[in-house]
């Protein structure tokens, strides 16, 4: 039977893998946001495991804001790299070095 | 997780988008079989219906020299494999291990009769988080607003009307009266 752990064991990886593929595709920016939303969801995840332990409904609230200012960010972001893109012609993230930081 | 694997070795950007969706669709079904049933529906209209979609757009609308953008692919794996290995070992002894206090082994207990998730989450988010909620709501606004205003962008050479103008025009603008004597008609042979 799933229990708790394996659930958290779930969330665990793919938040790990999330983390591995942004160290791994530094160059690609649409990849890193796309990892973002990974993570978000391996947060989810836990969120869920524990409201469904606890009996706790308030958890999977939680979860729909998470989801709806997720939705929000991509669009944001997108909208962003598109800009960027125009400008640019280039999503490398070695390359956006304008600002000189 | 194969699917979340795909996401981050995937090549092809439009090809991690679609592990990406694929990723989604599993855990909307990890979260159905957690009775999480109206969050999974969320997950799979929201995620894979619109956000999915969206990033599809940009990825094939960009045409990015996929070549380039992948490559130096080697230099961050060791990193990369090296911190996610140390993750996923803390988080297997934090989970696995008998060291924290709290108890998580178990099944879940299982829902009671006739009990709905989506009667009782919205029972929940209407009343105690009502707030939350309409913050929710102002997030997604300011989110249309900003992604049209960073994307708008005036061209140089575009014809439009301006209605002000035209609506305040008055006859005397574009008409002319001249007043001039009537000529004499030639005849015609």
């Amino acid at each position: 039977m799933i229990g708790l752990q394996h659930y958290l064991t779930v969330s665990a990886i793919l938040f790990a893998l999330s983390i591995a593929g942004i160290f791994i595709n530094r160059r690609n920016l649409i990849l890193l946001l796309m990892c973002i939303e990974l993570m978000l969801l391996a947060v989810n995840f836990n969120f869920i495991a524990f409201s469904r332990h606890l009996g706790d409904t308030t958890g999977q609230v939680f979860v729909f804001f998470i989801l709806t200012v997720a939705a929000a960010e991509a669009a944001i972001g997108l909208a962003i790299l598109v800009v960027l893109f125009r400008n640019r012609h280039s999503i490398n993230v070695q390359e956006l070095d304008s600002m000189k930081g | 997780m194969g699917a979340a694997l795909g996401v981050i070795f995937a090549r092809n950007p439009v090809h991690a988008v679609m592990f990406l969706v694929l990723a989604f669709f599993q855990s909307a079904v990890l979260w159905l079989l957690a009775e999480a049933e109206f969050l999974a529906i969320v997950l799979v209209l929201v995620y894979v219906g619109a956000v999915m979609v969206l990033f599809l757009f940009v990825v094939m609308m960009l045409d990015i020299n996929v070549e380039r953008t992948t490559g130096g692919y080697a230099k961050y794996l060791p990193i990369g494999v090296l911190v996610a290995g140390l993750m996923v070992v803390e988080l297997a002894l934090i989970i696995w291990g008998k060291g924290s206090g709290a108890d998580l082994s178990g099944t879940f207990a299982a829902m009671p009769e006739g009990y709905s998730n989506t009667k009782a989450l919205g029972a929940v988010l209407y009343t105690e988080h009502v707030y939350a909620f309409e913050m929710a709501a102002v997030i997604l606004l300011l989110a249309i607003i900003a992604a049209i205003t960073l994307t708008m962008r005036k061209r140089p050479g575009l014809k439009q009307q301006n209605i002000a103008q035209q609506v305040a025009v008055r006859a005397k603008d574009r008409v002319r009266i001249v007043k001039m004597e009537a000529e004499k008609r030639e005849r015609r042979q």
